[in-house]
């Protein structure tokens, strides 16, 4: 008990002292995870719409993958994005394997069918002839799929905590293609580990306090503005 | 016609009122259209639009005009091809096959044609609301079409007051009721000055009196402001109220087209006859026939029509229910009706502001009368009347002898 008190006394100790350290984590992990988290709303939004409102043989199949992509491992997409940047895989030219980058990418990897997933779904939920309608207004197809992502705009910032959410925590993917380099490519969840498995509890405690902190801050903020946008 | 020729006309007629920037937009809605006499005859015209979905024909139609001010009511049961043609004419929907026409110019459906879709509005039966304030809804055509914040100000208003929905400007679309959505949905139609209106059964999801209300205020908005309208319905009281022309569709057929007092006096068949009400179609054959009228054999009696025919050939004869006439006396006096037939009462329905009275003379008839009537000839189900009706009264429709298999 008291190493959960101390952690927490050190985590307020190490966020109220503005700790270097720790805020450079912590200014990464939002970086990273804010820039994964952008990166996956342009492609999931751009293919989820696409997916929705388009008819094609096999289009059932790319559902049922898109589907089972929201469930991806974080350790699997790690895996596989650390194959295709090592220095003989086919994107080792890149020459970004154990850089802030790489975990970017394998963040956006693991968000991206998350955020396709609850897009496809959101347009499909809108009303049949809603489509129809605003053809009939006079858009011009890229006027009606902007309303039709505008319509779905509150399912859509679910669809951004979600994905925010899911890749601010994950720590598989993290640790194994950036690294966990001191001062470079240390995340909060990296760092968390690192300072467990050293038992330095007090401060993986104060790691996690932020973590969590800093996840329900995001998370309120688009809450926020989510309630703001629902009907009364 | 181009958009510059559009304005010359309006200003022509001098029912325009000009923005205060110059611009041009009406704000008085009602010099939205050209007035008839600058119209050309045939606004809208389709020939041989076949519609296939899973391998059947949903939609077959031959020729397909739309003239310019009128409102065509289409009307059929569900599944007749109302809306197909709806959606087609508003290209909405390509065609398997078949061409139309807007102002003479063709519309290439195939492509979706924004500057056509620029020129019509369309209204469905949900009123397919943006998640917004009543007055963004209405607006949503005009910043389609780019039209500035300041102008839109301006213009919006003016439909707002005209559907009877200002009060509600900043009013979220969730929170309207079902006349308020689609009021607003209307509006949102009516704004973009289209030169033609299609309106997909926009009433039949609303309550009685809410429909009743807003047919009439539609009914005035369209003739105050010449609106050209294709309304589909599958009540033909709401096509009797709006319509100058009525389309009788069915198998995704026009079965009958043409004036509603043609359709509804002179129903084509059978089927338009049983859809436009009238409520008595009696299956028979000539048995005599001089000076212009027949007595033609049906079920359970004789009926005496006007018409040309020759003993022997099979009709159908339709009778309307406000045609016929209850009496007590034997025979009624003072009538030229040449029908009478003794009759006991089935079956008394009140249906507002009179009552649906089924009778049975030898055949099922069926009559309208007022409460009042219902009083005064003291009618009660299994009591004996006269019904009667005139020989003119009598719609015939010839028909045509069954194959021999």
């Amino acid at each position: 008990m008291n190493l959960i008190i101390e952690g927490i006394q050190k985590a307020f100790f190490l966020i109220f002292t503005l700790d270097a350290e720790v805020l450079g984590i912590t200014l990464l992990s939002l970086q990273v995870s804010g820039t994964a988290t952008l990166i996956s709303l342009f492609i999931g939004i751009s293919v989820g719409t696409a997916v929705a409102l388009s008819r094609f043989p096999g289009r059932q199949l790319v559902v049922s993958l898109i589907n089972t992509g929201m469930g991806l491992p974080p350790v699997v997409v790690g895996l596989f994005v650390a194959i295709f940047l090592w220095r003989n895989g086919p994107l080792g030219f890149l020459e970004i394997l154990y850089t802030p980058t790489a975990i970017i990418l394998a963040q956006a990897v693991i968000a991206t069918p998350i955020v396709t997933g609850i897009t496809l779904a959101s347009i499909q939920n809108l009303p049949v002839n809603l489509r129809l309608q605003i053809l009939a207004l006079g858009a011009t197809r890229v006027q009606m799929v902007w309303l039709l992502v505008k319509e779905a705009r509150l399912p859509l910032l679910a669809a951004v905590m979600a994905g925010f959410g899911g890749i601010i925590s994950e720590v598989g993917a993290s640790i194994m293609v950036g690294g966990n380099i001191r001062g470079y490519s240390r995340v909060l969840t990296t760092a968390t580990v690192m300072e467990t498995g050293r038992g330095n509890f007090d401060v993986a405690i104060a790691l996690s306090i932020i973590l969590m902190l800093l996840a329900f801050f995001v998370n309120a903020i688009l809450t926020q503005i989510q309630q703001r946008e629902r009907p009364r | 016609m181009n958009p510059g020729t559009h304005a010359e006309a309006l200003l022509r007629n001098k029912r325009i009122v000009r923005g205060g920037d110059g611009s041009g937009y009406p704000l008085d809605p009602a010099a939205v259209a050209l007035p008839p006499e600058s119209r050309p005859e045939i606004l809208l015209q389709a020939e041989n639009l076949l519609v296939r979905r899973g391998g059947a024909t949903v939609l077959d139609i031959p020729a397909f005009d739309v003239h310019p001010g009128e409102l065509l009511a289409l009307i059929g049961p569900n599944g007749a091809g109302k809306s197909t043609l709806l959606l087609t004419l508003a290209c909405l929907l390509k065609p398997s096959r078949g061409r139309f026409s807007f102002n003479g110019r063709e519309i290439d459906a195939g492509r979706g044609d924004v500057e056509y879709r620029r020129r019509i509005a369309m209204v469905f039966q949900e009123p397919l609301l943006f998640d917004a304030t009543v007055f963004d809804n209405v607006a949503a055509g005009l910043k389609i079409r780019g039209m500035g914040r300041e102008e839109i100000g301006r213009v919006v208003p003016g439909y707002l007051e005209l559907f009877g929905i200002a009060h509600l400007t900043k009013r979220s679309a969730r929170k309207l009721s079902g006349g308020e959505a689609q009021r607003t949905s209307l509006a949102r139609a009516f704004v973009t000055k289209p030169e033609i209106v299609f309106l997909d059964e926009p009433f039949s999801a609303l309550d009685p009196p809410t429909r009743e209300a807003l047919i009439g205020d539609l009914e005035r908005i369209i003739r105050e402001t010449h609106t050209t309208a294709v309304a589909s319905t599958h009540d033909q009281t709401e096509a009797l109220r709006l319509a100058d022309r009525m389309a009788v569709m069915n198998g995704g057929k026009i079965v009958q087209i043409g004036p509603v007092a043609e359709v509804i006096n002179r129903p084509a068949d059978g089927f338009v006859a049983s859809f436009v009400g009238v409520e008595t179609v009696l299956p028979g054959r000539v048995l005599r026939s001089s000076d212009g009228v027949f007595t033609a054999a049906v079920e359970g009696g004789e009926i005496q029509a006007v018409g040309h025919l020759r003993p022997g050939e099979r009709v159908l004869c339709c009778i309307r229910p406000e045609h016929v006439t209850l009496s007590t006396n034997i025979p009624p006096p003072g009538t030229s009706a040449r029908n009478a037939f003794p009759g006991t009462i089935r079956k008394i329905t009140p249906l507002g502001l009179f009552n649906r009275v089924l009778l049975n003379c030898g055949f099922d008839l069926v009559a309208y009368v007022t409460r009042q009537s219902l009083e005064t000839l003291s009618l009660e189900e299994g009591k004996r009347v006269i019904a009667s009706f005139k020989a003119t009264a009598v719609h015939v429709i010839p028909r045509q002898e069954p194959r021999q298999t």
